[in-house]
């Protein structure tokens, strides 16, 4: 790189994101461009990006276990805190950035008008929930434990537990969507959405880890999951006396 | 730079066909956890500029329509601002949002994007890019959110211009971004995500 100040966004590494085209991933194969994507510097179009504020933000908004529960009630399921750091590539924290989640519920079914498994719905469970993180890049939010399940790909497909995340960061350009699995789940190396993921340590990251310090005793698991966005290129330059 | 001193992004993931439980619960049919779904109004009253709405639909590589897509835009407003942190060269309408979500519909896969037809915003180097909305497309079958973006094809002095739009090759590719006047005030812009007259997707 030239010693000159870039502007914008580190560039996107596709070779540590999945292809658009994942054969295993059977709906991949049309729904995947053939075109090559046009590489394009950013420009104040993709350098700003929407910023949400804690007035759209519920007070039960990052509790899934209440956030649909009938008054006195609360979601089936083994309770657990999921909490994690948003940082850039710098390592900088982002803060103040939408941060919703979305999972099936302990018997790993949807509550979504085109789900079809026969495992039951949970009257007192929604499966969305959000929150901003605080000025340290910091996120918490409380759920259930959503369960594996099958879907219509391979002839006997299923999917690992997991819980969707979708990320803003402070740039149209850094805008993500990802999903967090959990440690020691032996159906995450056979699943064929993780394994559109080229590289083995790219797959590492998006396991979370169970984190008996921040349990709640008698309460609920903890897991750990902390995600990356892209960095600005120049952010980077600026603090490289700190860091070198 | 060496690959020491940053980190990885997190890898993308595939939103699934079930994104509008997180992202527009409300119209999923899960009521009573937000009071209203992110990105729902663009405009209200008081948003300064001239409405246009865009409707359209997603297709995939075997021509059928795409029933469970999410889009998500950012524009500038009619003065060509965004709201903003970054930007620094005005304050936006405090009555327009810039960004909004929309679901394509689950038996037809049409959208319809209610905003205002924005200003024009400058490219790194000063020369000025034609009105366009940025577009983020997230589905079932999408590993990495798709980014492309909707001109209007009645701007055609400030689209013959744009710096975007001239690294477009080849140059008959350009069509796959310009929303056409449907004839009745509003605009077209379906999206072909492979096959013939496949839409410009950018890496930005």
């Amino acid at each position: 790189m030239s010693s000159e100040q870039p502007r914008g966004y580190l560039p996107r590494d596709r070779g540590w994101h999945p292809p658009a085209l994942a054969p295993d991933y059977r709906s991949s194969r049309v729904r995947s461009p053939r075109q090559p994507l046009l590489a394009l510097p950013t420009t104040l179009s993709e350098e700003s990006g929407p910023v949400f504020g804690h007035d759209i933000i519920g007070p039960r908004d990052d509790d899934l276990i209440h956030n649909y529960a009938t008054e006195g009630h609360s979601a089936l399921g083994p309770r657990i805190l999921v909490h994690g750091h948003v940082r850039d590539q710098s390592g900088r924290a982002v803060p103040n950035t939408l941060v919703e989640v979305w999972q099936a519920n302990a018997a790993g079914r949807y509550r979504h008008p085109n789900e079809t498994y026969i495992a039951p719905l949970d009257p007192n469970f929604g499966g969305c929930g959000r929150c901003l993180t605080d000025a340290d890049g910091y996120y918490r939010f409380l759920s259930i434990q959503p369960a594996p399940y099958p879907w219509p790909n391979g002839p006997n497909s299923w999917r690992p537990a997991h819980i969707h995340f979708s990320l803003f960061g402070e740039a149209f350009a850094q805008r993500l969507i990802t999903q967090m699995y959990f440690e020691g789940d032996p159906l995450i190396p056979l699943c064929p959405i993780v394994n559109a993921i080229p590289r083995a340590d790219a797959i590492d990251t998006l396991i979370a880890r169970l984190d008996m310090d921040a349990a709640l005793p008698m309460d609920m698991l903890a897991w750990r999951f902390d995600l990356t966005l892209r960095g600005r290129a120049q952010t980077y330059f600026e603090n490289r006396p700190e860091g070198l | 730079m060496t690959d020491n001193d940053i980190r990885h992004e997190s890898p993308s993931q595939t939103a699934g066909p079930y994104v509008h439980i997180g992202c527009l619960p409300n119209w999923s049919g899960i009521a009573g956890i937000y009071a209203e779904d992110p990105g729902s109004r663009l405009v209200n009253a008081d948003t300064r500029g001239e409405r246009v709405s865009i409707a359209g639909r997603i297709f995939d590589g075997d021509g059928a329509p795409v029933l469970d897509a999410v889009i998500e835009i950012w524009q500038a407003d009619a003065a060509g601002l965004y709201p903003s942190p970054v930007e620094t060269r005005g304050v936006a309408d405090p009555n327009f949002a810039g960004w909004g979500r929309i679901a394509t519909a689950f038996d037809s896969g049409e959208f319809r994007i209610d905003t205002i037809r924005p200003g024009r915003v400058p490219y790194p180097d000063g020369r000025l890019q034609a009105p366009h909305i940025n577009c983020w497309i997230v589905a079932r079958g999408i590993n990495v959110g798709l980014q492309t973006r909707v001109y209007f094809a009645d701007e055609v002095a400030a689209n013959a211009e744009d710096p975007v739009l001239a690294l477009i090759e080849p140059r008959e590719r350009v069509d796959t971004l310009l929303a056409q006047a449907d004839g009745e005030g509003g605009f077209r812009f379906d999206i072909r995500l492979q096959g013939e007259r496949e839409t410009v997707f950018f890496d930005i």
